[in-house]
């Protein structure tokens, strides 16, 4: 097969059973150990023993009542009986309503726990966990893989034991009520667990390759829609379908497989069973022959016999899902295993309000640990001061901006406001008072208005609109169909680039950050645009510390200082004038090369 | 069933396996309702008479039953498998070919997720149906036919006495269905509202972080969250209501028959083994009824699900080859564009203004066309219509003397490439992004193409160089990276037309300008045209147009453009006002009039 398209699988292949594991899941079901204990309880006195008792009846109904031995019938007696069972399918009925209910409830509550769990974990989460995994694989383990184990919770925990106990009270009564015939039909019970044990595994093998390919197709097609443009710009369209062609062949020869392998587990089942049934026939019309044994107890034996496989399948199902959910589990571990990078010290304060003094002392960090990304930088930067940071791509401006709003930790030196050490203070009060507008704000689903208060969920609506007027989104606002209620989904799809942006200045403006950074957030956007915002900068800048990080050198030629950077290291720093002055300098030769480009 | 219909053409041609799926069960399903029979005869005709010699035949005859059971069960799941999946797989090829040919217009307002699960969990529901649903729908409905028959012919009375739960039963089924549905619909509202507010916050995360809004996002999770877990109990009560009192009610018939049945035993009119046969048989019956329930919502579930892909199916392809379109000869397209007084609406917007009013545009061989505007002004449609993404609505378009609607769409594609807006790469290494339009392309030729567009350094930097794996579920690169990538892909075609849509945004300058002097000398007759928010960008262009809603305000080239006052002069100004002073010329004066 071409290698046009490749898919790395997020699917673990089956390990040996972690017990382990396996224990820590369950300390989520620990706070609800006193539900899980009436429910079994419930479960298995009024449940299961219900359905082990109607057998019975019939058969005493038939011994002593319908057809007795010594022909004395009993029209009262076959009242009496069909009374009990009548009451106890009554009892039987509110016993199953209270289970699924009850085991519902405490499955939800479990799989609610630990979701929130998760996500909370991963909230805390730096940059350096979310750089190394793609967004998919996240969203995957968030809701996937925690809902594979709601199953697990719901009906596989409570269903376990209750099986375990009919099993236990059906072995007995067999052996009670006929003791040999109860021993013989046993017979059965190994090979009948050796053939659905090596069958199950069988099958299991087979969904998981079909589990594999079918993940593989999804990430094609949702890729292949997301990047259909770009395919018919190319004319890759027959391409792209041979591709889809052969993949979705191969998926449903292994779909195919496993499917023809599982549909043999339920004859298989039948036809193992067949023996015991044998069994049953023959050996339990000898006892009845020899009078071992009454007609009653036989119709109560077939009865018996046949709920008996009915725990065992379920019991060897619920072993494969719990392998299947063990791997879920185990993903989910490993991210709750993981340490945030950035963590807050025990004794972490709130930093106090800013009046937006920044300094870097001798600062040095690294991305990866054998490449360093920033050396020896030292920066004094005064409240209200606007700073630029100039450089190459790659020369380590971005990291400036990471460490002050402490998205990652310096490896050397230390990074102040207001002369306090970043990794001394709670991180929400921090960044709750530093603004940022990236190059690609994110937009989330929801309203125009909601977007732009999502720093300041409490700001009212003529706050909203007063931070809009400022930066010059209005307009283009009021256009939309719904002005400030337009509803905006997929990471504002329907706004254009520029739009985008305009909105993460509104939303910037209106959290109104003591120290405001702008990661070259003008670079996508066009001139028209460009000039707009130009004009709301003066009103987003004033009386704040700013940082703004651009290639465009036209927009930092008024800072009161501008710092140039070049792989990491600070080569020069002034402002315009100065900058300008210097013969040969780095910033001096950015500027003339825009020239030189313009005129070459 | 017009649904059903409307997808015969996938599964009809496999009837066989439908029928070998319904006749399947439906044996299997007879058969086993021959069980209760033997049990009769050996309690009525061997236990009580005390007469065993057929005994030994009698249980090989169970055996060999339980066997062909076993065998038809197996024809059933065997053959139902197969429909389906081979139901399932022409449905997706269908689905995915017909992704590929709709039109843009179709892709503006059309979901991703909601594609998504078309042609995943409806596809799904469709394959589960048609193999397995249809043909135990149709079992339930056999099995009432033969085992009340077979009841009658044991004792008529007590069938009908047995009959009357039938429609009690149908009639809570069907209010399950009733209830259950809706219940099912806000599950998978819940769901995909607890996704969105996972899948916003980790693509967010940046924004997330920066406003120190976890506490908010957990918030917003939190509602999702419980929205979930209480649509689920919602899910469970109905259950709970349900499961028991249909259960209790097929129990209560039971009773019933034993009692009455117990006292014909007594009153000899009635034998044992009659009775345990009658009760066997009872128990056959109801145990499926319960999921009447089930099957009737499996049913509506996969009739929407089936509506949804029709829907899909049908969308009509508004973008496609004409009759006897005309197929390019590669090497003789010289890639002269004409726009002939284009207008142009875009479809599903028809009461916004015109994209493109009366365009008109001359880009000969070898000319570079530059394209400057705000937002909405139209420039980027003007490369879309030429990729015939979408069709004009007046006037018309040409390549070499040829209108593009009269070319075929594939070949007409292949003589252009674009570098659009926003980078897209795909899920695999480097080297076949790169090479995304030319799967045979030559080594040599992919790493010339990544060095014209800057790309090959920092390729080489990375651990797998050219093997590495990038995409959304890769490796993650810089904007500027991916554009470069992207850049590469359109110079390795050698297209006759070459268009960037601000395809360079994200590089520094002096990178974007070697790209440009790259650019040039790929390019020499050839037609590129750039749309660039940059001056830099446009500087060089042999016509420079610059775009306000859609219809064009100025044009000619740079030198002319910076003499008149207007968007271009403006940009220039603003993108230059930090010239040194001893290269400040002509312009210095024009400066100081704007401010």
């Amino acid at each position: 097969m071409s290698r046009q398209f490749q898919y790395q699988d997020d699917v673990l292949i089956e390990k040996n059973f972690n017990w382990k594991q396996m224990a820590r899941l369950f300390t989520y079901v620990k706070p609800y150990r006193g539900d899980v204990a009436r429910v079994v309880f419930v479960m298995t006195v009024f449940g299961m023993l219900t359905k082990l008792a109607i057998p019975f009846l019939i058969s005493m109904a038939i011994d002593k009542a319908i057809k007795p031995a010594d022909g004395q019938t009993s029209g009262g007696l076959l009242c009496l009986f069909m009374g009990i069972m009548l009451a106890m399918y009554a009892l039987r009925w509110w016993a199953q309503h209270y289970t699924i209910r009850q085991t519902n409830s405490i499955g939800q509550k479990v799989i609610f726990d630990l979701r929130t769990a998760l996500f909370k974990h991963i909230q805390g989460l730096s940059f350096r966990f979310f750089d190394k995994r793609p967004a998919g694989s996240v969203l995957v383990r968030v809701t996937n893989d925690v809902n594979s184990l709601q199953d697990l919770f719901t009906n596989g925990v409570v269903n376990s034991v209750i099986d375990i106990a009919q099993l236990a009270g059906i072995i007995i009564i067999l052996l009670a009520l006929q003791f040999k015939l109860g021993l013989a039909v046993m017979i059965t019970v190994p090979l009948m667990f050796i053939v659905s044990s090596s069958l199950r595994k069988r099958i299991r093998f087979a969904w998981q390759t079909v589990r594999i390919k079918q993940s593989r197709i999804n990430s094609h097609l949702n890729e292949s829609i997301q990047g259909i443009r770009v395919t018919q710009a190319f004319a890759q369209e027959k391409e792209n379908i041979g591709f889809f062609d052969r993949m979705n062949l191969s998926n449903i020869r292994s779909w195919n497989f496993a499917s023809a392998l599982n549909q043999l587990f339920g004859p298989v089942i039948e036809i193992t069973s067949a023996v015991g049934t044998l069994i049953l026939l023959l050996y339990g019309s000898h006892l009845i022959q020899s009078e071992q044994m009454t007609v009653g107890v036989l119709v109560a034996f077939i009865t018996y016999v046949s709920y008996f496989w009915e725990p065992i399948t379920r019991l060897g199902q619920m072993y494969s899902q719990l392998l299947i959910s063990m791997s879920s589990a185990e993903r989910i571990f490993e991210y709750l295993d993981e340490k945030p990078a950035v963590g807050e010290k025990p004794d972490a304060v709130d930093l106090p309000e800013v009046r937006g003094h920044v300094r870097f002392e001798d600062v040095e960090f690294g991305y990866e640990s054998d490449r360093p990304a920033l050396r020896g930088i030292n920066l004094d930067i005064k409240p209200g001061m606007t700073v630029a940071l100039v450089g190459h791509t790659g020369s380590g401006k971005s990291t400036i901006v990471n460490l002050l709003c402490r998205f990652y930790d310096t490896v050397k030196g230390r990074v102040l406001i207001d002369g306090v050490d970043v990794r001394d203070v709670k991180l929400e009060s921090l960044r709750s008072q530093i603004g940022i507008v990236l190059q690609d704000t994110f937009i989330f689903s929801g309203t125009i208005r909601d977007n732009i208060r999502y720093g300041r969920p409490d700001a009212t609506d003529a706050e909203v609109e007063a931070a809009a007027r400022a930066v010059r989104a209005h307009d283009f606002i009021s256009n939309l169909p719904d002005g400030y209620d337009t509803e905006v989904q997929e990471r504002g799809s329907t706004l254009s680039m520029g739009q985008r942006q305009l909105l993460s200045f509104a939303r910037a403006l209106l959290a109104d950050p003591r120290v405001l950074i702008l990661d070259e957030a003008t670079a996508s956007i066009d001139t028209e645009t460009e000039l707009r915002i130009q004009e709301a900068l003066g009103t987003l800048l004033a009386d704040r510390t700013s940082f703004i990080v651009a290639h465009r050198l036209s927009t930092i030629r008024h800072a009161d200082l501008i710092v140039v950077l070049d792989h990491g290291v600070i080569v020069e720093q002034g402002n315009h004038e100065q900058l300008m002055r210097l013969k040969d300098g780095h910033y001096r030769g950015l500027i003339e090369a825009q020239y030189r480009f313009l005129s070459a | 069933m017009d649904v059903f219909r409307g997808l015969k053409s996938f599964f009809w041609q496999d009837k066989g396996f439908l029928l070998g799926s319904v006749l399947g069960l439906a044996t299997a399903t007879a058969l086993g309702l021959v069980y209760p029979m033997l049990l009769k005869v050996l309690i009525d005709d061997m236990i009580i008479p005390g007469e065993y010699e057929g005994l030994l035949g009698l249980a090989l005859l169970a055996v060999g039953i339980v066997m062909l059971k076993a065998g038809c069960q197996y024809v059933h799941g065997f053959s139902g498998g197969r429909l389906g999946n081979r139901l399932a797989s022409r449905l997706r090829n269908a689905s995915y070919e017909k992704l590929q040919v709709l039109p843009f217009s179709f892709y503006d307002s059309a979901r991703t997720g909601d594609l998504m699960s078309r042609l995943t969990a409806d596809i799904e529901g469709i394959r589960n149906f048609i193999g397995f649903g249809l043909a135990q729908l149709m079992n339930t409905g056999f099995l009432i036919l033969f085992g009340f028959t077979m009841m009658a012919i044991i004792d008529w009375p007590l069938m009908l006495m047995t009959l009357v739960i039938i429609p009690v039963l149908a009639y809570i089924a069907i209010r399950f269905e009733f209830h259950i549905h809706p219940v099912f619909r806000s599950i998978r509202a819940a769901v995909s509202r607890l996704t969105v507010s996972v899948q916003e916050n980790i693509m967010g995360v940046r924004t997330v972080k920066s406003f120190a809004s976890e506490p908010h996002e957990m918030k917003k999770f939190r509602g999702g969250n419980e929205n979930y877990r209480d649509n689920h109990l919602a899910l469970a009560a109905v259950w709970a209501k349900y499961f028991p009192i249909i259960e209790f009610i097929a129990n209560l018939s039971v009773v019933l028959l034993l009692l009455v049945g117990g006292f014909r035993v007594i009153n000899k009119t009635l034998t044992l083994g009659e009775l345990v046969s009658l009760n066997g048989m009872l128990g056959m019956i109801v145990a499926p009824l319960w999921t009447l329930g089930f099957q009737i919502n499996n049913y509506t579930q996969s009739k929407a699900a089936g509506e949804r892909l029709l829907e899909l199916l049908n969308q009509p392809v508004t973008i496609r080859n004409a009759d006897r379109a005309l197929r390019l000869q590669d090497e003789a397209v010289q890639g002269h564009i004409h726009f002939e007084d284009v207008s142009f609406r875009y479809p599903n917007h028809e009461e916004q203004p015109s994209a493109l009013l009366g365009f008109n545009l001359d880009a000969p061989p070898g000319s570079v066309i530059g394209l400057l505007g705000g937002t909405g002004s139209g420039k980027s449609t003007v490369v879309q219509l030429m990729l015939r993404a979408y069709d004009v609505g007046e006037g018309s378009i040409t390549l070499d003397g040829v209108d593009i609607r009269h070319i075929e769409l594939e070949s007409l594609r292949r003589q252009m490439a674009i570098v659009f807006q926003e980078t897209f790469l795909f899920s695999t290494t480097i080297r076949e992004n790169i090479a995304y339009g030319q799967a045979d392309a030559s080594e040599e030729s992919i790493i010339e193409a990544a060095k014209l567009a800057q790309a090959h350094d920092f390729i080489m930097e990375l651990p797998q160089g050219y093997d590495t794996i990038v995409g959304e579920r890769g490796m993650g690169l810089s904007g500027g990276q991916k554009q470069r990538i992207a850049i590469a892909r359109a110079l390795l075609l050698r297209p006759k037309v070459l268009m960037l849509d601000d395809a360079t945004s994200a590089l520094d300058m002096e990178t974007e300008h070697v790209i440009q002097q790259s650019l040039r000398k790929v390019m020499a007759g050839r037609t590129t045209f750039i749309i660039a928010h940059r001056i830099s960008s446009l500087r060089h262009a042999d016509e420079i147009i610059v775009l306000d809603r859609g219809r064009i305000v100025q044009r000619g080239k740079h030198e002319q453009l910076i003499r008149q006052p207007g968007l271009y002069r403006e940009t220039y100004q603003t993108q230059y006002a930090d010239r040194p002073d001893e290269l400040e010329s002509a312009s210095a004066g024009e400066r100081r009039v704007s401010g």
